[in-house]
């Protein structure tokens, strides 16, 4: 730059010209180091990849274990209602230590027993009783598997009664209608979800070292020797990774919408609006980090706890807000990724929902100004 | 040899202990975050806001209310006057579930007619729709129980008895909390290895202890003991606030959770030092340590089991040390598993830590810059 050294004060540049160079220098910084490209493209691609085909809470042909003490028509009939379910990969075993055995092993989720008096006991007015254990480490399954006996039970007394010319009679029938995601598909939920944790890891990493690489390089003094303000400087960081950040976000959303399916039922520019609300308050908290801790090694680690972990699981992506105690849910009001998860989920599945929107986009933009300005306030501290 | 190693280790003790920011970093989250996720991470939903939309003066519909209204797990919002208000509820998710009767509901009910319930659940977060799901099917079961034998009419010709092992009552915070001890022990292992070869190699120290008389083994078990002290430190506290705190039963022995701990964090900090080695700048080993422990944490079956999982993910799985972490972890709390049973557990991680380990020690030496 010709005019850097000039003597006559005009021709250092007005603010947009110093604005514009300090952009440069973040994207110069960006290329040589290809991590950061890395980190906004890479990362993104490679994780909603792999999470996208590999987490879902969907379990079907669950492993069970069926023993009949005495085998006969009637215990035949109640069996093939359980393997005839896609729901399960049923076993047939000879005996109960057997079956608990592969329980233990957990080669099986569960055992449905009948003993050797159930044709017998089937005839007689109590009814007869059939023996249901599951394995309770894993409670979420162990409910699933509870829940596809009973609708497998059900279908057997339907079709029992059937046969005998009659016709089942539960006095309240339930009819249930799930909205927004008729199919049950856990990964239209997760891959949403997925989204937002995955840009809160991107925003925070992006910046989470840059302000603390210029204190501990020596670079920062440098840039203050020069007309630039610090205001400029954090300007400068923000624009830079703030495309790069967008360049992610567009990314991921274009993967969950065509590779995964997950319908998109808002408008694409209700999310882009939002999406850039987050990517503020997620990139301020990278910088907030990196201004507080002042040596990248620290900021490092802070990054390492308080993003992943709290963003996985206190941000309403799998566990349930609403269930939590009074005084985690106060702490999950701090959480970036939250609002952005309760945004992407709704914008996704439900559509534009004002109610929804409007108040999680006003916290991501309170969010945001309050990490900006504690970054803002602290970097000008050091100028003193 | 011996002091060489000592002072090395004594080196990077105070390495990461001399910063005070660095050192609150290492013992006040992993307690605060035991805490406040023990809370948060269960499945068990505990006030399910509903809505209420009766159009039936009979008694039996007021019975059936009644249940939910009693039932702990939910919390009536609202009781509704017309059909068009349930949209709007439950978009703005001011409710989960809707549950609507029929202006006929009683009648049907008295005169033998299957007499039908109907139950609006907002889908968009699938597990907590499915489990509200079965919370209301079970209070319609009971209700349908009693109403047959108060009515005298015929019971079904077999009924289920169930139950669970390990976990009579299926709180899913058991399931949880073991898990948490090894999300937490994988974030320390990383803040302690995954960032120390790229700061000095940044520092340029790193060159400087390759020149000493220190042999590789040496370095390695310098940058290893520590990650592997403050991990079985800070596993102990947690593992006591566990079974004190949050009172999950711990049924197995001791012996076999150290056991697994300890090659958990040999694995761990192979991994970390591994990436560390690999990165030329501390913005680079930050990227790996997520690229790691983001997929390690995810495909773990921590949340998510495995077995729902795509086969060739499955696969992938069996390079993640806290896979098998996770499942002593829960079989030595819960159903009170001792060594032989976790063997197949143990080898795997040790072969990953050594495989790791030797990896890493290679890079020191061939990546130099």
């Amino acid at each position: 730059m010709s005019t850097r050294g000039g003597p006559d004060i005009r021709l250092r540049g007005g603010q947009a010209m110093r604005l514009r160079g300090l952009i440069r220098k973040e994207f110069l910084q960006i290329v040589r180091d290809p991590s950061s490209i890395a980190i906004a493209f890479l990362m993104p691609f490679f994780l909603l990849l792999l999470f996208g085909y590999g987490v879902s809470l969907d379990a079907d042909r669950v492993p069970i274990a069926l023993v009949a003490e005495a085998p006969s028509p009637d215990s035949a009939d109640f069996m093939a209602a359980l393997q005839g379910s896609h729901s399960f990969a049923p076993r047939v075993m000879a005996s109960m230590p057997e079956a608990e055995e592969a329980l233990l092993k957990g080669e099986v989720h569960g055992i449905v027993r009948l003993r050797a008096d159930f044709p017998r006991r089937l005839r007689l007015p109590e009814g007869a009783p059939v023996q249901v254990i599951v394995n309770g480490v894993d409670a979420n399954t162990a409910r699933l598997v509870l829940g596809y006996v009973e609708g497998a039970w059900g279908n057997w007394l339907a079709a029992r009664a059937a046969g005998q010319g009659q016709e089942l009679k539960l006095p309240v029938a339930l009819q249930t209608r799930i909205w927004f995601n008729s199919e049950v598909k856990s990964r239209n939920y997760l891959v949403p979800g997925l989204v937002a944790i995955i840009m809160t890891l991107i925003g925070a990493l992006l910046t989470a070292l840059v302000m603390a690489r210029e204190w501990e390089r020596g670079t920062m003094e440098a840039l203050m020797v020069t007309p630039v303000s610090m205001t400029e400087v954090l300007l400068g960081k923000l624009v830079a990774y703030f495309t790069l950040g967008t360049g992610g976000m567009l990314l991921t959303v274009g993967l969950a919408v065509w590779l995964f399916e997950v319908p998109l039922r808002g408008s694409f520019w209700v999310l882009w609006m939002c999406a850039s609300l987050f990517l503020l308050a997620a990139l301020g908290m990278g910088l907030t980090i990196s201004t507080l801790a002042r040596s990248q090694f620290v900021a490092g680690q802070i990054a390492l706890i308080a993003t992943f972990l709290p963003a996985f699981l206190l941000s309403g992506f799998i566990f349930d807000i609403g269930s939590m105690p009074a005084g985690v849910q106060v702490i999950t009001q701090a959480i970036v990724a939250r609002y952005f998860v309760a945004i992407v989920q709704t914008l996704f599945l439900a559509g534009d929902v004002w109610s929804v929107i409007v108040p999680n986009a006003l916290a991501l933009t309170v969010l945001a100004a309050i990490f900006l300005t504690i970054t803002w306030k602290k970097s000008r501290k050091r100028l003193d | 040899m011996h002091q060489r190693i000592l002072a090395l280790i004594r080196k990077e003790f105070l390495a990461l202990l001399k910063d005070p920011k660095s050192r609150m970093v290492l013992i006040v989250p992993p307690l605060i975050q035991l805490l406040v996720f023990g809370y948060a991470a269960t499945f068990d939903l505990k006030e399910v806001p509903y809505a209420v939309y009766n159009e039936d003066r009979g008694m039996a519909a007021r019975d059936l209310l009644a249940r939910f209204r009693g039932a702990p797990s939910f919390r009536q919002v609202a009781e509704l006057g017309a059909a068009a208000e349930i949209a709007s509820l439950v978009d703005a998710r001011r409710v989960l579930v809707v549950v609507r009767i029929g202006p006929t509901f009683s009648d049907d009910l008295l005169s033998g007619r299957p007499a039908p319930v109907q139950v609006i659940v907002d889908g968009r977060n699938s597990n907590t729709a499915m489990i509200a799901l079965n919370y209301v099917r079970s209070i319609v079961d009971r209700f349908n129980r009693d109403w047959i034998a108060s009515r005298g009419l015929a019971a079904p010709p077999a009924r289920l008895e169930t139950r669970a092992w390990f976990n009579p009552n299926l709180e899913s915070r058991w399931f949880f909390i073991p898990g948490i001890i090894g999300l937490l022990t994988l974030v320390t292992t990383m803040l302690v290895t995954a960032m120390t070869v790229a700061r000095e190699r940044e520092q340029g120290t790193f060159d400087q202890l390759l020149v000493t008389p220190l042999r590789l083994p040496e370095i390695l078990a310098g940058k290893v003991v520590p990650g592997l002290v403050i991990g079985t430190l800070q596993a102990t506290v947690i593992l006591i606030l566990a079974t004190l705190w949050f009172r999950i039963p711990f049924l197995g022995s001791l012996p076999a959770f150290y056991a697994g701990l300890i090659l958990f964090l040999l694995s761990g900090a192979g991994a970390g030092l591994f990436i560390s080695s690999l990165a030329a700048t501390l913005q680079q080993a930050l990227l790996g340590a997520f690229l790691f422990m983001v997929p390690a944490v995810i495909l773990s079956g921590f949340a998510t089991p495995i077995a729902n999982m795509p086969e060739v993910v499955q696969w992938l799985t069996l390079i993640d040390p806290l896979r098998y972490f996770l499942v002593i972890l829960r079989k030595v709390f819960l159903e009170g598993a001792g060594f032989g049973l976790l063997l197949d557990q143990y080898w795997p991680m040790a072969l990953i830590g050594l495989g790791s380990l030797a990896l890493a020690g290679w890079l020191f030496r061939s990546r130099m810059y």
